[in-house]
């Protein structure tokens, strides 16, 4: 019987919960695979884990201790190599996450296996496995096979999948010892992000975001007065803290803060890449405004509005005084 | 010394494009092509190491790319970095990002650089792969996604702040020669200037076929890990539109919040 190998991702002895994604993933191609589904927990504090691991459906858990806690990627690379070695998987599924994507492509790399990055569905078609992604943009989607390869590394897209709830049990814990292999970088310690002085985005329930698509700085200051008519909270997209426009606590996405507490969501100018929407699309009434009728913000909103941010601005300043 | 930034040429799609007869790919008469926004932050970053590190360091930007890549090389060099190398081959057709790791390897084999740099992805597929590829397959050291850097050749290591999610960072030390994906917003790069797109024209752009890289089409080939079955446009959830003129809009917008607003109370 061949095997779906999970790994599971952690950071600071907190499991991420894109983890339990991936077992929905590995669980709904299992039986076409005819397949064990397997978890790995790479590098120390696993014990600690387990409990939240133990799901429906997983038939092992497997315990990689590593010499180090934090997280380095030569030392999760080469564990991952040796996992396959040894369970010859014929799926590997890691998250596309900072961390995923700073370790799978290299084990696909070395073990010259199928790899496929971003991907937010998986099929089987007899035996071929069939990943789809997106491509340019988020314009078009691509389907993948992988032709000759035994194993299929995947990193899989966060919110693709609904998380594994059904808690299982009775599954053998095995401890699995890896070669240990030279480490040429080492952490020195997290950054916290900087403390909200004056504002809480992900506890804003109305939230007016602005992005690159508005064009210049000064209308940051003009949507700021017009969010304030409206009882809003303005908030912003990526680009427009790069370019020092507003600072990082007012930033909505993968790299900022998850509008958590959002009902009603007003992009500006946000043209609406992957990032930006892991942290608001899930956001009750999302309005989105762009200039590009085809831009990805409008897949996610309720309503939509093509127009020049500027002069809709304007039009609303009056509206609201 | 040696800071070799590898660079994309990335297509970015018309409003209104088509399928290529095959459903394989678009028809790339619909398309512009740039230069990818991550791998300019690397470039720039590349230079910066240059000003500050003095006149000794070469800074070279390499591309797998056919003729019409050249263009982004120039860019490069209009902004700065001294050299440009482009490798093409007929077997790279409708390659995946695995085979393009190869071929850069290759490259970087052949120009043994203090440090490798580029971007942690392509504006036009987001794969997030040649960086930490490449960098397996040299058997080099590596980081991926990193938003500040200090490159210390004497030391011959640099220390590095990588971005994470929800705003946290993590700082490591790592030994060089190293690849670092670079992410958006390490710093601000720079314009060509008209002084530089002239000295840019003077400039070399080498054009290495694979037997001087010592790789085969054969070998590359074979590195594919991945094959396109079809591609195609999603049906994507359409929003209700509100129209006319941008006065409409924004009356029917105002009232629609007002009216959402109020529910809540």
């Amino acid at each position: 019987m061949s095997a779906i190998l999970v790994i599971a991702e952690h950071r600071r002895g907190v499991l991420r919960p894109v983890t339990l994604e991936l077992v929905t993933a590995a669980l709904a191609v299992r039986e076409e695979l005819r397949a064990r589904v397997e978890i790995a927990i790479i590098g120390g504090g696993a014990d600690a884990l387990t409990p939240a691991l133990s799901l429906e459906g997983v038939d092992e858990l497997l315990l990689v201790p590593t010499p180090i806690d934090a997280f380095q990627p030569e030392c999760h690379a080469a564990a991952g190599e040796a996992l396959i070695a040894a369970r010859r998987p014929r799926l590997v599924l890691i998250p596309h996450s900072v961390d995923g994507i700073s370790y799978a492509p290299a084990i696909a790399a070395t073990g010259g296996h199928g790899y496929a990055s971003d991907v937010s569905a998986l099929r089987c078609e007899g035996a071929d496995i069939v990943a789809t992604r997106s491509a340019y943009r988020e314009k078009a989607r691509v389907e993948l096979d992988f032709p000759g390869r035994q194993t299929v590394v995947i990193t899989v897209r966060p919110g693709s999948f609904l998380p594994a709830t059904r808690a299982g049990g009775g599954m053998p814990v095995t401890t699995l010892a890896v070669p240990g292999v030279p480490l040429n970088s080492e952490h020195c310690g997290f950054i916290e992000p900087e403390p909200e002085a004056d504002v809480d985005v992900s506890a804003a329930e109305f939230l007016v975001a602005v992005g690159r698509g508005i064009g210049e700085q000064a209308m940051t200051g003009e949507v700021a007065q017009l969010a304030g008519r409206m009882g809003a909270t303005l908030a912003c997209s990526r680009p427009i803290v790069d370019a020092g426009w507003l600072p990082k606590s007012r930033q909505i996405g993968q790299s900022g803060r998850t509008a958590t507490n959002c009902r009603l969501y007003l992009a500006l100018g946000i043209s609406g890449a992957v990032q930006h929407l892991a942290g608001m699309k899930h956001v009750e009434t999302v309005i989105a405004v762009n200039r590009d009728p085809d831009a990805a913000i409008f897949s996610v909103a309720r309503f939509g509005l093509v127009a020049d941010v500027a002069e809709l601005v304007a039009e609303l300043r009056a509206l609201f005084p | 010394m040696r800071i070799l930034v590898g660079v994309k040429q990335v297509l970015n799609l018309d409003e209104e494009f088509e399928m290529r007869g095959d459903g394989l790919d678009v028809d790339q008469d619909y398309c512009d092509r740039a230069l990818n926004e991550w791998d300019d932050y690397a470039l720039e970053e590349a230079l910066r190491i240059r000003e500050r590190g003095g006149g000794d360091i070469e800074v070279v930007a390499a591309t797998v790319g056919g003729e019409e890549a050249t263009a982004e090389l120039r860019k490069c060099l209009a902004k700065g970095a001294d050299r440009g190398v482009r490798v093409w081959d007929d077997c790279l057709r409708d390659c995946d990002g695995m085979m393009v790791a190869h071929v850069l390897a290759a490259i970087v084999r052949r120009e043994d650089p203090a440090l490798v740099l580029t971007g942690v992805q392509g504006a036009d597929h987001g794969q997030a792969q040649t960086g930490v590829a490449v960098a397996a397959l040299l058997g080099w050291p590596w980081a991926a996604v990193v938003r500040a850097l200090e490159f210390s050749a004497d030391a011959g290591e640099a220390i590095a702040r990588r971005e994470l999610e929800g705003g946290l960072e993590e700082c490591i030390r790592i030994r060089c020669p190293a690849v670092l994906t670079i992410q958006v917003g390490i710093n601000t790069p720079r314009y060509a200037s008209l002084r530089g797109v002239t000295q840019a024209a003077g400039r070399p752009v080498d054009t290495p076929a694979f037997e001087r890289l010592g790789i085969d089409a054969a070998a590359i080939a074979s590195a594919r890990a991945s094959r396109v079955r079809r591609m195609y446009v999603p049906q994507k959830p359409r929003p209700r539109m509100i129209e006319g003129s941008v006065r409409e809009q924004a009356a029917e917008l105002a009232a629609l919040i007002r009216d959402i607003r109020g529910d809540r109370r």
